[in-house]
């Protein structure tokens, strides 16, 4: 049972990454490539489905499917990309996308998801070995910023002060 | 000057307990180097040849006195008495101790400073020209902007893990003080036809191993719009920027390969598309920033004759050491830290003191850093001025020789950075001690010399009149001399002029360029000027006449 951060809470992951072992008909991630190869198929999946984006790709790409979404996933492959943050706040600024945006991948740890939740993370799928506790209470570890984010409901710790 | 209100303090002092927690994790080893490193260099920690390097952020080169002052007492403490001014307007503690770094932090929050994203892939200091607001040709004061642009990249949550460094300069005065054409960005302040105030803005320019000039994408830009356009920027860069290639990941590199035009249209589709996002910038959050750099409360003077009966030294100083001043009666006062023989840029602590003292009593307290590793007092009455000649000449900080060829622009080289090739501090020494006849050095007049150790081009050699770049060869120093760059208003890169020559031949071949240019220059034709006229080819030959086995 893999644990995430959702809105600032540890929960049991109810999703599955499409090459894990699968019970049938669970919510299901797959990569952006998959959808494309065969959307037919990805079409009658009996539970809710999720798609997941590399940082190369373009969340413009998901103009009609974006509203019956109820996730997607953004990785942040580590070693300092951060091309994720844009896809977030692309996709948060997207008036038709109202689902989960979760981080995925091995640059989501502790000293990253403050900024991540700023760009409108909801869910942080952390890399193996991070410390969930930890990484709850780095949300916290600002309380004032300067720039507007793009905040999903109960992802970030309350700001008190913001100068733009 | 900006002082920090509670958001700001706030701010500092979360960032210096969070660095505090990440420092005490990995000296636990319980974050690794590899997960240290884009924190450390975020906070403007470096790991060096010798020591780590601590790079502490000026904003636009401004400093209280009282700041200065605490720079010392923390170079005194924590490192070893000195510091060192960098082109970019910062300073470099090059021997902390990791372990209190922390405590420097803290010491630097409680003054109001920080080390902020000195370094790493983000949004660097911003730098302006060291003569904003008392320049008399300034259509307004960069100042305000560069505040304005400091708070919004600081932590930005969607720009902290850009392809690669990122740097803006702003500048206001029609002569280009800033080196903003050879920037990420470039932010010229200008009216428009009904008298607005804006930005041309410039994007794509860099030194390095690929330099390049910056290209204007908006004649003009709105005030209020400053930021939204930045996020556009920045945002297209950070989505397409390379990532693969270190040396392919600034911006420039992506201006260039997709075309000027083409980079344009996707920031301008950006930004009219996100318009309802883009983050504001108020004209009251503008005018907050501007109350902050209002005119020094100036008295009522006239100008004054200041060399009737004054000492010839004095008159030299005068001259290459202080600059016009919008007000009468005032003048703009160069702290030269181009001494001979001292490496260009460093300080002592007890220089930093004197003159933090000097600030408070002839300059409104306040001290600026220049692009040209000099420092400046921006405010002194004409009538001080001897008095200001005489305590600088004590503390060694007198040297006639601003804008002249010992002036000399240098990065910290070999002896500090683990990424040179090649010293540039000696060499520095040696060029100095080599035209150390002040008569002569008058007599050629303006010339710039600009130093690098490596191919990263800290030192801005392409942009020097004369450029020089230190490189290894079978394992010992060379260096290769560029000519004719220029990074003021007519900015041009400079050419290489032949092969790279051996340390000690070094100062020998800038004589020669020297000589070359006595013999063919007009009457009061500038060294740059003489150049563009003549072109390289009279110099080279003179260089390398002497010198066949040089390869």
């Amino acid at each position: 049972m893999r644990y995430i951060l959702r809105r600032r809470e540890i929960v049991a992951d109810d999703w599955y990454h499409l090459g894990e072992d699968i019970p049938a008909g669970c919510p299901l991630i797959i990569p952006l490539a998959q959808l494309r190869m065969d959307p037919e198929r990805w079409r009658q999946w009996p539970a809710a489905l999720g798609v997941r984006l590399a940082p190369a790709d373009a969340p413009e790409d998901l103009t009609d499917e974006l509203p019956g979404l109820a996730l997607v996933a953004v990785e942040f492959p580590g070693s300092g990309d951060g091309r994720g943050y844009t896809l977030g706040r692309l996709l948060r600024e997207d008036p038709r996308f109202h689902g989960e945006l979760r981080a995925v991948g091995a640059g989501v740890r502790q000293d990253q998801v403050f900024l991540m939740s700023r760009c409108g993370f909801d869910s942080l799928e952390l890399a193996p070995g991070e410390d969930l506790e930890a990484a709850r209470r780095a949300l916290q570890r600002y309380d004032v910023v300067y720039q507007p984010g793009s905040p999903a409901a109960g992802a970030a710790a309350p700001i008190r002060a913001q100068r733009f | 000057m900006y002082q920090y209100d509670e958001l700001d303090q706030a701010f500092i002092e979360q960032r210096v307990a969070e660095f505090r927690d990440q420092t005490r994790r990995h000296l636990a080893g319980e974050l690794s180097a590899d997960e240290f490193r884009p924190l450390r260099l975020r906070n403007g920690l470096y790991l060096q040849r010798h020591a780590p390097m601590l790079r502490i952020a000026i904003p636009y080169g401004l400093l209280a006195a009282h700041q200065l002052a605490a720079l010392a007492a923390i170079t005194r403490r924590y490192d070893r008495g000195y510091g060192h001014f960098t082109t970019r307007q910062n300073l470099q503690l090059n021997w902390p101790r990791l372990a209190d770094v922390p405590d420097i932090l803290a010491e630097l929050a409680s003054v109001q400073m920080h080390a902020i994203q000195t370094s790493g892939n983000c949004v660097r200091n911003v730098t302006a020209d060291h003569l904003a607001g008392v320049n008399p040709e300034e259509v307004d004061d960069p100042r305000p902007y560069c505040e304005i642009i400091r708070q919004w990249a600081t932590q930005h949550p969607e720009f902290t893990y850009l392809p690669r460094k990122f740097k803006i300069a702003v500048t206001g005065a029609p002569e280009d003080r800033a080196a903003s054409q050879v920037h990420d960005i470039g932010l010229h302040l200008k009216r428009d036809a009904d008298g607005k105030l804006g930005f041309t803005v410039l994007v794509g320019g860099g030194l390095g191993r690929a330099p390049m000039i910056g290209h204007v994408i908006r004649e003009f830009l709105p005030l209020a719009d400053l930021l939204g356009y930045l996020e556009a920027i920045l945002r297209v860069y950070n989505r397409h920027g390379r990532r693969d290639n270190i040396h392919k990941a600034r911006i420039k590199v992506l201006v260039k390969s997709l075309g000027p035009a083409t980079f344009r249209e996707q920031v301008e589709t950006q930004w009219r598309s996100r318009s309802a996002h883009a983050t504001p910038l108020l004209p009251e959050q503008i005018e907050r920033a501007r109350a902050c750099f209002r005119p020094q409360p100036y008295a009522a003077l006239a100008d004054l004759d200041v060399s009737a009966g004054r000492e010839a030294a004095f008159l030299a100083w005068y001259r290459y050491n202080t600059r016009a001043h919008r007000v009468p009666g005032y003048r703009a006062v160069f702290v030269s830290l181009k001494a001979h023989g001292q490496p260009p840029g460093d300080m002592t602590a007890q220089q930093m003191e004197s003159v933090a003292a000097l600030a408070e009593a002839v300059s409104f307290g306040l001290v600026r850093v220049t692009h040209s590793q000099n420092l400046l007092l921006a405010d002194v009455r004409q009538s001080d001025l001897h008095e200001v000649w005489l305590k600088l000449k004590e503390l060694g900080l007198a040297m006639p020789n601003i804008g002249t060829l010992t002036d000399i622009i240098a990065c910290p080289g070999l002896d500090f950075c683990s990424l040179a090739n090649a010293g540039t501090l000696g060499l520095a020494k040696q060029i100095q001690e080599r035209f150390d006849d002040l008569d002569y050095l008058y007599d050629l007049g303006e010339i710039e010399i600009k130093i690098s150790g490596c191919m990263n081009g800290c030192g801005h050699h392409h942009v020097g009149h004369i450029g020089i770049l230190g490189v290894e060869k079978r394992g010992e120093e060379w260096y290769q001399l560029t000519l004719g760059g220029s990074a003021n208003g007519f900015t041009a890169l400079g050419e290489v002029i032949g092969p790279s020559l051996p340390r000690d031949e070094v100062a020998g071949a800038i004589e020669r360029i020297a000589e070359t240019y006595r013999a063919l220059r007009t009457e009061s034709e500038r060294f740059i000027d003489t150049l563009r006229r003549v072109g390289l080819e009279p110099f080279r030959e003179r260089v390398y006449a002497l010198h066949p086995a040089a390869a």
